[in-house]
């Protein structure tokens, strides 16, 4: 009703059993058609988001960002992708070139096929699997791969050395995420991405902002967006796994990135603000996708607004955040939520949300509690008064050449 | 021959086909990265089957987990690209016996199993298979007992894994 997705499937569903289709193969058409809308849709706002990353930055930096091709330089993305195209394609030598050429493909697919499960509308979601939230924990392994891939196919050492980071990130920061993930499906008690919206009749932001806040953080170490880049760290390792990639191919990468910032905050909006729900989305199903675009630009514009302030951190303060930090806070988290949410398994909505945003605060509250007596400690111990570093004479023979003693 | 047959024979080939070149091609990773495809068509079988937990698990675990820590570890312990060797080493033909004994064993017992002329009963409407699988994993009348015995068994590794990396002051 009201709902052109529908209206226009409905009308090749008429043309195509007039022509006389069995209707399995009718089905087959309609799903094939589906997924290229969709794709076809992410990926022309994915040109977009050139535009709005470059606009958003430039604030930031205090700049204006581009500003000369068409109207507040919106025309500046074609231009990027002409540019892009019409560079020379190189391989370096000593390359794998068949795992070479699969990365970029791979690392912009798995990006795409996280759109599958992410519901956009009452009646308009790619497939409505019962397994929604485990299926982005699995696809999210499949990234890990491209960039492995093009970091061990490039036969350079730079793209090695950003591609172990990258393994080390994501597959430490998927431990927090997934127990993150968890927590929405305690509260919906279903792992489909629809129930989940269909659950938020309060937002699990207001339930659960812990898990939310999680979820972000781990989000951005998984994308290795600042402050967590250092699978590409410029200063260090030049480019990290794309040092090699140049043209297109360097652009499936940027797109995928890109495209991966907004799949992830469509991922928080649906899961945590509510997806698609709005005023009068159940009149018209259509306001469903906008309501979900603008709350993942909002989230979108969060992760820019992190990435643009902080610093990187260093490797080490990275895992330790991840293991020592995250994963202990949301493993007390996921224990304290699934008590609640069995105690109080029959009581009224209200007293239930109440009791989670009450639980969340007293966590936070503490976690903060621990981390300031341990700033404390940290500080005594380094302004601590120490000896004088020892100081062993060389052995001259041993460390300059004579030459040089003279 | 319904789509699903035609499914099944192109994933069935698929994943035979890379199986072999799992085990024929020179290369390491690129032997790691047919084992990832190999593993990818066995998860498909299980979409085919309608077990769609664990189609999803398969790709967690396997391809998500343990394949990308074999490529970590091959990348870590070889030189980069010039890693190639012989395929086979002096025990290859205890490994032959061995394989050809499972699968000649495997057939004759499949060779009498009724289930290949049955069809595919249809799940009743509105069940979840998910739900059933969670309770059976808790109740006391299903797999409790193996369920704790795996977890423990998984904390212990993972406390042996602590261990080893134990920093000794």
């Amino acid at each position: 009703m009201g709902d052109p997705i529908t209206l226009i499937t409905e009308f090749i569903k008429g043309i195509l059993s007039g022509w006389g289709f069995s209707p399995g193969l009718i089905t087959f058409i309609l799903k094939f058609l589906g997924v290229g809308a969709v794709a076809s849709f992410v990926l022309v706002v994915d040109i977009l988001l050139v535009w709005v990353e470059r606009k958003v930055v430039a604030r930031f930096q205090d700049r204006l960002g581009p500003n000369r091709l068409g109207p507040f330089g919106l025309i500046q993305p074609i231009a990027d992708v002409i540019k892009l195209l019409i560079k020379e394609d190189i391989l370096p030598e000593g390359a794998d070139k068949v795992v070479y050429n699969l990365a970029p493909i791979f690392a912009l697919a798995t990006v795409l096929l996280l759109w599958a499960v992410i519901p956009m509308a009452p009646t308009i979601l790619g497939s409505d699997v019962n397994i929604g939230v485990l299926y982005i924990v699995a696809i999210g392994g499949l990234g890990t791969l491209g960039i492995i891939m093009a970091g061990w196919a490039s036969n350079n050492k730079y793209a090695l050395i950003g591609a172990f980071r990258t393994v080390a990130q994501m597959v430490s920061y998927e431990v927090p995420m997934v127990i993150a993930l968890m927590i929405p499906v305690i509260f919906a008690h279903s792992m489909g991405m629809q129930s989940i919206v269909d659950a938020q009749s309060v937002w699990f932001v207001v339930l659960s902002p812990l898990a939310a806040l999680i979820f972000l953080i781990t989000s951005i170490a998984e994308l290795g967006r600042a402050p967590f880049d250092l699978t590409e760290a410029e200063s260090e390792i030049v480019a990290g796994f794309h040092i090699e990639y140049t043209g297109m191919k360097f652009g499936l990468f940027y797109a995928g990135e890109l495209l991966h910032a907004l799949t992830v905050s469509a991922l928080l909006s649906t899961l945590f603000l509510g997806g698609w729900r709005g005023p009068f989305v159940e009149q018209a199903p259509i306001l469903g996708v906008v309501y979900l675009f603008i709350k993942a630009f909002i989230v979108y514009y969060v992760i820019m607004w992190v990435r643009y302030s902080f610093p990187r951190l260093r490797i080490d303060q990275m895992l330790n955040f991840c293991w020592k930090f995250l994963t202990p806070l949301a493993l007390v988290l996921l224990i304290v939520t699934a008590t609640i949410d069995k105690v109080l398994a029959n009581a009224a909505t209200s007293v239930y949300t109440l009791a989670n945003l009450v639980a969340n605060l007293v966590i936070a509250w503490i976690t903060v509690q621990i981390l300031v007596s341990y700033a404390k400690r940290e500080r005594k111990r380094v302004g601590q008064e120490r000896e004088a570093a020892s100081f062993r004479r060389p052995v001259v023979d041993e460390m300059i050449t004579p030459e040089v003693v003279e | 021959m319904t789509p699903l047959t035609i499914v099944f024979l192109i994933t069935a080939i698929v994943t035979l086909g890379s199986a072999v070149m799992v085990v024929t091609v020179r290369n390491l990773v690129h032997a790691a990265l047919w084992l990832i495809l190999t593993l990818f068509g066995v998860a498909v079988f299980y979409v085919l089957l309608n077990a769609s937990f664990l189609a999803v698990v398969q790709v967690v675990i396997y391809i998500g987990a343990i394949a990308i820590l074999m490529i970590f570890a091959i990348m870590l312990t070889r030189r980069m690209m010039q890693d190639t060797g012989p395929t086979v080493n002096k025990g290859w033909w205890l490994a032959a016996v061995i394989s050809i004994a499972l699968f000649g064993g495997m057939t004759w017992m499949l060779s009498s199993w009724i289930g290949f002329d049955t069809n595919l009963p249809q799940l009743s409407q509105g069940s979840d298979s998910i739900q059933q699988l969670g309770q059976a994993l808790v109740s006391p009348n299903a797999y409790i007992l193996p369920f704790e015995l795996a977890s423990v068994l998984l904390l212990a590794a993972l406390i042996g894994s602590i261990m080893i990396a134990w920093e000794r002051k």
